[in-house]
Formats: structure tokens, sequence, C-alpha cells
């Protein structure tokens, strides 16, 4: 009876792993019910077994990058200012997790938009910052001293920085995602994104602020917000976590004021290009006062972040 | 006494299964890298990292907003043990704006906007239609490129 017993609590036991291990292997993104009911227009496969896989669903929350923002900012037009960054100094501030994942990603995003303006002592600065912070968070070979040797050697080739700069922000995310650490992974973002919103609300000219292109990109944040919501939730119930949650819904709460109306996409394929044009017309109503306020909410929130 | 020994076994049970997880997501990471981060030139790989096993018919949703300021590609790929992976492309409204079917299951697709844009990506790892076969299962890897628009 005793034999009986311990045997089918060990094969109960090891069954609950390797369940669990499964789901744990598909790393980076979450199982959630599904958000909406696309289910319904897409035909399923008459196998049964199949069909019980498609009852959850794998769902990716993508944030902009750090690499993806600073270069919205140059695209906007926008003038380099090194007083906007986060003083490299203030490694030496950052020891909580939390703290130096949210500075990865701030670090990360200035190395980005140093890169795009060719600041090269700085380029090297915020690497070795970047690097300091996720060697303090244990991120292995992440951002190797081979890749900081790599990026002197290559200072003024700004394709080849970008490509440095990409390949180590991969890595650092991967590692998270892959040893269970999605609530860093998501800091990591957070702190990228919110650096390019804080340094994008600084440079705007009120004196031009209609049709301002930096300000069309502000606006399109709000397109993200959810999203970073999202991606933060799924590690809701962890303090540090729950602290952000509450500071990015004091941020959605000015961006809720502004408000986008879209027309209905139309693709076209370009053959000249070999590529589609995504067709819309876009309409948005920020009023200096709210774009004021959303400033100063992302200074306030950043200020906790570099501290 | 044989619950002892049980019970003993498992915390090596749970480091030997943690390292087979780290081991797959390693692989899965690899596989990104090699065969999909290429197909992404000419065009900048943004720096995320999106991965996953998926099991023949099992879906994966992935939202993200893309500007009007940039040109984008998409690439996703799946393991050559998996059937065709599709993918949709759907706006805010549900609409398909894209589907790789319609184009002999594509694993890139470029695009611009003209005003940015949620948009939804679905990808499914279609079935080998094989009733009675465990279903194959295998990496598929989503990576975005971005470029300034000319």
């Amino acid at each position: 009876m005793n034999k009986k017993y311990g045997i089918s609590t060990g094969i109960l036991v090891v069954i609950l792993l390797i369940s669990s291990v499964l789901e744990g292997c598909k790393s980076g993104g979450s199982k959630q019910a599904p958000k909406d009911d696309l289910t319904k227009v897409i035909p399923k496969d008459n196998s049964a077994a199949i069909q019980d896989v498609t009852q959850a669903k794998k769902i990716f929350d993508a944030l902009p990058s750090p690499l993806e923002s600073a270069m919205l900012i140059k695209s906007a037009g926008a003038r380099f200012d090194n007083a906007l960054l986060n003083p490299v100094g203030n490694v030496n501030n950052y020891v909580s997790s939390k703290s130096m994942a949210l500075n990865l990603g701030i670090y990360t995003c200035d190395l980005s938009f140093a890169s795009l303006y060719e600041q090269t002592q700085l380029i090297i600065d915020c690497m070795n910052a970047a690097k300091k912070m996720a060697d303090g968070l244990g991120i292995l070979k992440a951002i190797e001293q081979s890749k900081i040797d790599e990026l002197e050697e290559n200072i003024n080739n700004t394709e080849k920085i970008m490509e440095i700069v990409s390949e180590t922000f991969m890595n650092s995310s991967s590692y998270l995602e892959d040893n269970g650490q999605p609530s860093i992974a998501a800091m990591v973002l957070l702190g990228g994104w919110l650096e390019g919103l804080y340094i994008s609300t600084q440079l705007v000219d009120m004196k031009d602020f209609n049709g301002n292109k930096l300000v069309g990109r502000i606006i399109d944040q709000k397109l993200s917000i959810d999203i970073l919501l999202s991606l933060l939730e799924r590690s809701k119930g962890n303090p540090a976590v729950d602290e952000l949650i509450a500071q990015v819904q004091s941020l959605k709460v000015v961006f809720d004021k502004i408000k986008i109306t879209t027309s209905p996409v139309r693709p076209e394929f370009d053959k000249t290009t070999n590529s589609t044009i995504l067709k819309s017309d876009v309409k948005t109503d920020m009023t200096p006062e709210v774009f004021k306020e959303l400033s100063a909410k992302v200074g306030e929130i950043r200020s906790t972040f570099v501290k | 006494m044989k619950d002892m020994r049980i019970y003993r076994i498992i915390p090596a049970l749970v480091l030997f299964l943690t390292v087979i997880t780290i081991n797959v997501n390693a692989q899965c990471k690899a596989f990104a890298k090699k065969v999909c981060l290429p197909e992404l030139a000419p065009y900048i790989h943004d720096g995320n990292y999106h991965a996953a096993v998926l099991v023949e018919g099992e879906e994966a949703e992935l939202y993200k907003t893309f500007y009007s300021d940039m040109e984008y590609r998409v690439a996703i790929y799946g393991e050559d043990k998996l059937p065709n992976v599709e993918f949709k492309v759907l706006d805010a409204s549900k609409n398909v704006l894209y589907s790789n079917k319609d184009a002999n299951y594509a694993k890139t697709w470029d695009f611009k906007l003209q005003s940015s844009q949620q948009l939804k990506l679905v990808v499914k790892v279609s079935s080998f239609n094989q009733p009675g076969d465990t279903p194959a299962s295998g990496c598929v890897s989503i990576m975005f490129g971005f470029k300034m628009k000319k």
C-alpha cells in the first residue's frame, strides 16, 4: 500500500514538474486567455489534440526597443542634448535589481541616442554604464569586453554600432526571459521606453508646438501604454513591479486626455519597393496644456528611476 | 522509506528539468539568431527578441506599435521540423491587412505606414493533418527590423 502510494505520488509530482517545465519552455511571452474574439474567424483544425492547444494562446507585448525610441527622436529631426541623458557617474547609485534593470534600459536608450548623433566618447561611456547594470543583474555574457572593444574599433561606423547595441540588448532581454526573470526584462523595457519619452518631451520647443513632428511621435506613445501595462501586469504582486504599474497608470491618465482617431487602414502593395503601404488618416488633439502635464509626469517618474 | 527516497529525488529532478528548460530556451535563441536575424538585413534589428516553442496547431499573438516615420520588415521563422507557419497582420478593428498564406507562406513581410498604428500579429503553426501522430513542436521566432523612411 505504502509502495503504491509512494510511486503514484512520485508520478504525480513528475507530471506536474514536466507540465510546468513545458510551460516555462515557452519563453518570451505569456499564455493567456484570448484578448478578443479573433479565434472566431480563424478556422480550426479537425484534430482534437490540436484543438486543445489552441484554447490558450501565447501573447507577446512588444514595446519599442531603446534603439527604436532613439531612432524615432532622430527621425523627427530633433537636436542632440547631452544634458538630458542620465549621467554615467550615477551608475554606482544603482544597487537594487529594480534600479539596475530600469537604468539598463535607460543607458541603452542613451547609448542609442548618442550613437545616432555620433557622440563617440559618450557611446563608450554609456556602453560601460549599461555593462555595469547588466553585470549587476547577473546577465552573463550580455555585454562582453570584446563587444566594447569592437565598439571602440568601429566608433565612427554608426551602422556597426547600432548592430552591436541591438545584439547586446537582445542578449540581455533573452537571458532574462530564458532564466525566468520576465519582471526584470519588463523593467528594462520600461526604462528604455520612458527615457525615449523623456528625451522627446524635453526636446519639444513650445514656440514650435503645432505641427511639430516630435510632438506627433510623443502622441504615438499613447498606442504603446496599454502594451506596457499588460507587460508589467504579468508580474503583478511583485512589490517593485506594483509600484511601477501605479506610476505607469498615472501616466496613462494623462495620455487618456489625448484623442487619436484613425480611419480604416487600406493596404496597398507598392511594386517598385516590393513592400506594402498601410494607408490611413489620423487625427489627434493634444493641447499645449496636456503636453505640459504629460512632460511633467514623465519627468517626475523618470526622476524616481535615475535618482 | 520509499516515500523518503522519492522526496530526495525531487530536488535533483527539478534541477534536471530546469537545466533542460534553459537548454531548450538557449536552442530557441540560437535558432532565432542564426536563422531569423540574418533575414532582417538590410533593416536594423530593433533588439527585441520574441521566440517560443510552439506545438502544431498552436497560435501566438503579438501586439506592437509601428510608426509612420519608419519602414519595417517582420521575419517569422519556424524550425524545419514544423509545418508551415502562417501569420496574419490585423489592425485595431481586426481587419486582416496581410496574410502570408496569400504569398505562399512567405517568411518576411516589408511594410510602411502612412500613420502610426498598433497592429496585431497572429502566428499559427499549421498542421500536418496526420491524426494519431504526436503533434510536432519547435521554435518559432518573430523579429522586427526597421529603417528610417526615405
